[in-house]
């Protein structure tokens, strides 16, 4: 088991140039199941993807890998011949709101937007729309979502990952790499990693993970990577206090950020005494959460947290 | 992006929120020439010369050439002597603040440069009101906040007060409702022409807000004249970096010199950077892991000198920029790289600091960490170049050998 996505998911790449074509080639080397491609005026053509399996994806999988991904002129056409259920953005900024609502439109149940600096406006018309529809947005601005030799969709690099036990949310796409990184090292393993983005309105928030992860049964703990900004952190630690069994630890960056600046995510900064470090990293410890002073000790945080629930 | 209050004010005026009738002038003797039309288009006596900088505060500030001085003067000596006393007066503040520094809560000890004036008519004011459109991250909308109390800071009301702060959230779909303006205009204790004047003044900024895709617009104070006229007697506003490309009128509206002339120069590269008071420099990939550099290295003892991402997908040419732009800083000490290649090989990274290490030298201590895609590549890169470069284990490690080094 894992959350979101799996061996049986079948992804639209919409916005297949340059960038998009890179990481759907990884995706498509990985193991990943890459049925579909969007672009307005290349309905009707394909993309061809070959080379090197990724020894770090799928289980068991050739050596090499050929694979035509049909280009199709929307998704809703692109859904009805593939039989998709998911989509990654990388399509432009300017763009990237529009090819949302498509999507949504078109009834897929999951979309992964990585584009960065989308703008704020947009994102706040593209959640009204995706009010009561059955559609989860995962983003904008994030690395992706990837469960261990099953599906990656998004710009993670695979080997650091290893399947096991453990859940991984971040608002910060290398310091979810980092964090990968430690539970591959000491053992414990990752069942999905999910990248909620650093923008200030998202599809997804920290609180919607947690629930998909305290229902999986394969996940025995979760890592939560916050920072300064907001106070999806601090709302997080109060849904854990109330309803989270499984043991949490977190590392919140941005305890030396001074305020008034954004530091480098647009959600990153602290306005009006608000979404400071210290704030959350209170509100996650009242909680019972173990948070890593450091991001060097965030593997041993998780440890420490299984330790003390006696897992 | 930031821009002066007369440029927040000129953009209200497009929206049809009234704001008062004001000039902004760039040297005394424009000062003094403004005073007569505006005296006499407004028929109003009493002017007022206000600092135009990035930063709010300016009627508590005080200038560090002239510490008697505020941000922000009230001319009254038209009331006896006419214009010629105004232009008199105006002279004399012109001289003292323009060019001079400006110290506020909001610049720091270092103050501001005021560079730019803006006269203003004179307002009678018989109440003052707090009103603003800002992002509720909670929710995803934005929302307006309005209060009794204007001219006092709203986090401070917030704090004390809160129960004085009415809020009211917008539905993208359908922007502020008229009901909703009418609520807070009510409950501020607007009557008669003040209510409706203050109701259209919400339902416009609330437009404004939208359209222009403004990250803050705050009017504090929001001014009620006698007559019932309500007008933005302050105006601030800032705008979305990632909109703005779809407004090229508020694009020619930034001031560079309201800016860090390395922050600039790190834009132009694509690298994110926010320069500190420390003495570790630092250059990592990735906003978070950015941020968490600067935290480890106050938590092993030292303090960074700036915040540095480089970005996801930054060339040698990027990270060689990365490397001058943070060797200009005389604070600096010691330099940490700390660098998880995901889309970003580590072997990119290395040739770029090996590249701006053999262009500008090195004169400082540096400390490496890397870590991800091609890292054997990379250490390999800079073990050949000869360089003195110190290896890190991890980032706890290289922090801790950095900050050693330097101190």
């Amino acid at each position: 088991m894992s959350i979101l996505v799996d061996n049986s998911t079948r992804v639209i790449v919409q916005g297949i140039g340059g960038t998009g074509k890179f990481h759907t080639d990884k995706a498509i080397a990985y193991g990943t199941q890459v049925v579909a491609a969007v672009h307005p005026t290349r309905g009707g053509e394909a993309e061809h993807f070959e080379g090197k399996t990724d020894s770090s994806g799928l289980p068991d999988a050739p050596q090499n890998y050929s694979v035509r991904v049909p280009i199709f002129p929307t998704v809703k056409e692109a859904v009805a011949k593939t039989e998709a259920n998911a989509s990654v953005i990388y399509v432009p900024a300017p763009f990237a709101a529009d090819a949302i609502l498509e999507s949504a439109d078109a009834g897929v149940e999951l979309i992964v937007a990585i584009t960065e600096g989308i703008p704020i406006m947009d994102m706040v018309k593209v959640k009204r729309y995706l009010e009561g529809k059955s559609t989860r947005l995962i983003g904008p601005n994030c690395p992706g979502v990837i469960t261990p030799h099953q599906c990656k969709i998004g710009i993670m690099p695979g080997y650091i990952h290893q399947g096991g036990r453990i859940g991984v949310v971040s608002r910060s796409g290398t310091l979810t790499y980092e964090a990968v990184y430690q539970l591959t090292q000491n053992g414990l393993g990752q069942t999905t990693a999910v990248g909620i983005g650093g923008d200030p309105v998202n599809g997804t928030d920290f609180v919607d993970v947690l629930e998909l992860f305290e229902q999986d049964p394969d996940t025995d703990g979760v890592i939560l990577i916050g920072e300064i900004g907001g106070t999806a952190e601090e709302e997080a630690a109060s849904w854990i206090e109330k309803n989270m069994t499984k043991p949490v630890a977190a590392f919140i960056a941005g305890a030396t950020a001074p305020p008034g600046k954004r530091m480098g995510h647009a959600g990153a900064i602290i306005s009006g005494g608000q979404g400071t470090a210290t704030d959350k990293i209170s509100a996650l410890r009242h909680a019972g959460v173990v948070v890593a002073p450091t991001p060097t000790d965030m593997g041993e945080a998780m440890l420490e947290a299984l330790r003390v629930a006696g897992r | 992006m930031k821009i002066h209050e007369y440029q927040a004010k000129e953009l209200m005026k497009k929206y049809g929120i009234p704001v008062p009738e004001g000039r902004v002038v760039h040297s005394v003797e424009s000062a003094v020439e403004a005073v007569g039309p505006l005296i006499e288009s407004t028929g109003n006596r009493v002017v007022v010369l206000k600092s135009q900088i990035h930063a709010g505060g300016r009627g508590k500030g005080r200038f560090k050439e002239h510490p008697d001085l505020g941000g922000v003067s009230v001319v009254l000596n038209g009331l006896e002597g006419g214009i010629p006393a105004v232009e008199r007066r105006v002279r004399q503040l012109a001289e003292m603040m323009l060019g001079s520094t400006l110290v506020t809560v909001q610049t720091g000890a270092q103050g501001k440069i005021v560079n730019k004036l803006y006269l203003e008519q004179g307002i009678d004011i018989d109440r003052e009101l707090y009103l603003s459109v800002v992002l509720d991250r909670a929710q995803g909308r934005n929302i307006v906040m309005a209060s009794t109390e204007g001219g006092t800071e709203i986090e401070e009301v917030a704090a004390r007060n809160p129960e004085k702060i009415l809020r009211a959230t917008i539905d993208p779909a359908i922007g502020m409702a008229h009901f909703q303006a009418h609520a807070l205009a009510y409950n501020l204790g607007l009557k008669e022409m003040a209510y409706k004047n203050a109701k259209r003044f919400m339902l416009s900024l609330a437009a404004a807000a939208e359209r222009l895709d403004t990250d803050l617009v705050e009017i504090n104070p929001l001014v009620v004249t006698k007559e019932g006229e309500v007008l933005a007697l302050d105006g601030k506003m800032s705008f979305d970096n990632n909109a703005l490309y779809r407004h090229k009128d508020i694009q020619a509206m930034r001031d560079m010199t309201e800016e860090d002339p390395a922050e600039i120069e790190a834009s132009e590269y694509g690298l994110s950077f926010i320069k500190l008071e420390g003495s570790i420099g630092c250059l990592v990939n990735g906003a978070g892991l950015a941020m968490s550099t600067m935290d480890i290295i106050k938590h092993v003892g030292g303090e960074p000198a700036n915040f540095l991402d480089v970005g996801g997908g930054a060339t040698a040419e990027n990270v060689t920029a990365a490397f001058k732009i943070i060797t200009q800083d005389p604070n600096v000490k010691g330099i940490f790289i700390n660098i998880f290649g995901g889309i970003m090989r580590c072997d990119t990274i290395a040739s770029g600091v090996v590249a701006a290490v053999r262009e500008v030298g090195l004169e400082v201590p540096l400390v490496v960490r890397l870590e991800g895609t091609n890292v054997e590549l990379g250490k390999q890169i800079i073990e050949d170049s000869g360089l003195n470069v110190i290896n890190a284990g991890n980032m706890k490690d290289g922090a801790r050998k950095i900050v050693e080094l330097s101190a």
